[in-house]
């Protein structure tokens, strides 16, 4: 059913997305990020015959498992231990299942994560949405923005520690500083990149402005929130282990820096490491199921 | 097949009284529309053609109520546009239509006051005008070019608005596909009467469409001519007085028939 032209009409409309992509850094680099995450929705449709996801799967396994026996023979090898083997590594992850302590560390690790990211998305979505929406409110907010962004949120730890204490609430408060801007920054571009004719399209159907915002702003701009969404949380990830090795006792980031304080247990150092890469991984896997949803697909669905 | 029918004939639709349009940019100003003054009928289907950059964009929008003129005024049944208005919808050149929803859901998006039942209908209705049969849960980037822009008229016709504004929209489609596109607008046109301003910068799409062509000049534009096109539908493209009404704009324009 596709008719000359489709092709060549839809290119032009991708390029100018890309171009806009192009203006802003974190947009760029989400962009790239797509990519793969492309690839992953063409290859796991449903209608493709299992066997080929079984190959998919297989292949970047079977890559960990070599990677691990290189790993486990070269320090095995060594005299010096420059690493616990993978074997030890497992070894630690076992001890620390067995003193309940793995469940325990997880669980504070997450809830940080989980306050400090919602907290952030709840403020900074709704803002950006606005101060995106008036050219004149982004010219005051902007400078502020520009000058709070390259303060790396772990510059915050001594201000956190002196408002909150050490605890849950200087970590989740860390957490929360580094996903606001980006999440604020996020907001703003999507609502400036919202193309006019979808406005103009709203108010000659007659929308409210209450309408306008919820049924042409918002869906507008779900695509690159998503995108913003993802990115950030990875940061909250990064940060709240940051966090735990010098404002809190407990969660994966403390277990890294307090196994190695408290006699050198280098297993559950790496123990430690491995486990917030895999739950990365996990939560990544989570919100990019959102990109899946058909109405939200439409800007990445053009390749 | 419809007589042809006179603007004296009908009920002023639209009347344009001495628009003129200046954009202040960077302390630059740029009279762009120069006492543009025009009428059109009830029903009445008008092209405004003219060069790229003319202004024919700036009329439209102000004829729909998206800007307001520098000075004059634009009526639309005796009153005064004061902004869009879902009594008359706008066509974008395809890009208007929402990618975030299916073929069904763009056609509805106007129709948000109606109950159900009747959306439902009016929804069925119109998929089929535009022959969009069996894509009625596809989303806009799964069609093609053609298909996105009948989906959007479709949108428009949905609403039973009493006029259409079409910004050159076959402009990015093929030219086979184009061809097909007017001849679908004309049977709509024909079905449905609504009162159409259709903006091209093709002659010959003015010619094969328009009641009447208002050819512009260049910027700031003026109304340099009106021509009635008075060939009845379905228009024979190379009847000596399509030819004859097609090269008299040729001239008017300034063009030389041979390359
Ligand atoms: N918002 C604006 N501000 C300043 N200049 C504009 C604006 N919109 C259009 N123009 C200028 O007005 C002229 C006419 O534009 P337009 O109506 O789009 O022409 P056309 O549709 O005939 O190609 C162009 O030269 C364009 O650069
Ligand atoms: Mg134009």
């Amino acid at each position: 059913m596709k008719q000359a032209g489709f092709a060549a009409g839809d290119k032009v409309h991708t390029y100018k997305y890309l171009a806009i992509c192009g203006k802003d850094y974190l947009r760029y680099t989400s962009a790239l990020l797509n990519r793969p995450s492309l690839t992953n929705i063409k290859i796991l449709d449903a209608n493709r015959p299992s066997v080929l996801n079984l190959f998919v799967w297989l292949r970047p396994v079977a890559f960990i498992g070599v990677l691990l026996s290189v790993w486990q023979i070269a320090i095995s090898r060594h005299t010096v231990h420059l690493l616990p083997t993978p074997v030890e590594v497992v070894g630690g992850i076992a001890d620390l299942v067995q003193h309940g302590l793995l469940l325990k560390y997880v669980v504070a690790s997450l809830f940080r994560v989980t306050w400090g990211y919602v907290l952030a998305v709840v403020l900074a979505v709704p803002l950006g949405l606005a101060i995106g929406w008036s050219r004149r409110v982004e010219m005051a907010f902007n400078p502020v923005i520009q000058i709070l962004r390259p303060i790396s949120p772990l510059a915050w730890i001594p201000i956190a520690i002196l408002w909150f204490g050490v605890g849950d609430l200087a970590a989740v408060f860390l957490i929360f500083l580094g996903c606001f801007l980006p999440l604020l920054l996020t907001a703003i571009n999507a609502v400036q990149s919202i193309p006019a004719v979808y406005i103009d399209v709203g108010r000659n159907f007659g929308l409210r402005r209450v309408d306008l915002v919820y049924r042409v702003l918002y869906p507008a701009v779900v695509p690159q929130l998503i995108v913003g969404l993802r990115i950030t949380l990875g940061i909250a990830w990064l940060v709240v282990v940051a966090a735990e090795m010098i404002a809190v006792n407990s969660g994966l980031g403390f277990l890294i820096i307090d196994a190695r304080n408290a006699g050198n247990r280098y297993d559950l150092v790496v123990a430690g490491m491995v486990l917030i890469g895999i739950i990365g991984l996990l939560l990544d896997l989570g919100i990019r199921s959102l990109e899946r949803v058909k109405s939200f697909r439409w800007s990445y669905s053009e390749d | 097949m419809e007589p042809f029918v006179t603007p004296a004939a009908v009920d002023t639709k639209l009347r344009v009284e001495h628009v003129n349009i200046v954009f202040d940019r960077d302390g630059k100003s740029t009279p762009v529309l120069n006492d543009i003054s025009l009428e059109v009928g009830d029903g009445e289907f008008v092209c405004l053609l003219g060069p790229s950059g003319c202004g024919k964009s700036t009329l439209l929008s102000t004829m729909a109520g998206f800007l307001s003129p520098t000075s004059g005024e634009i009526k639309i049944d005796g009153e005064a546009v004061r902004g869009p208005d879902p009594r008359r919808i706008f066509v974008f050149q395809e890009r208007g239509v929402f990618p975030w929803l299916t073929v069904e859901g763009n056609i509805g998006f106007g129709l948000f006051k109606l109950p159900r039942a009747e959306r439902e209908r009016r929804i069925a209705y119109y998929v089929k005008m535009v022959g969009l049969e069996g894509f009625e849960r596809t989303y806009p980037p799964e069609l093609s070019g053609g298909m996105k822009q009948r989906l959007e008229v479709a949108r428009a016709l949905a609403v039973n608005p009493d006029m259409l504004f079409l910004d050159e929209p076959f402009g990015a489609l093929d030219s086979i596909t184009r061809l097909i596109m007017r001849g679908e607008l004309l049977r709509i046109w024909e079905a449905e009467r609504k009162t159409v301003i259709f903006v091209t910068h093709d002659i010959d799409e003015a010619v094969q469409l328009a009641d009447r062509v208002v050819v512009m000049s260049a910027r700031p534009a003026t109304i340099q001519q009106i021509v009635n096109i008075d060939i009845p539908h379905p228009r024979d493209i190379s009847s000596p007085r399509y030819l004859e009404l097609r090269d008299g704009i040729f001239k008017q324009i300034g063009l030389a028939h041979k390359l």
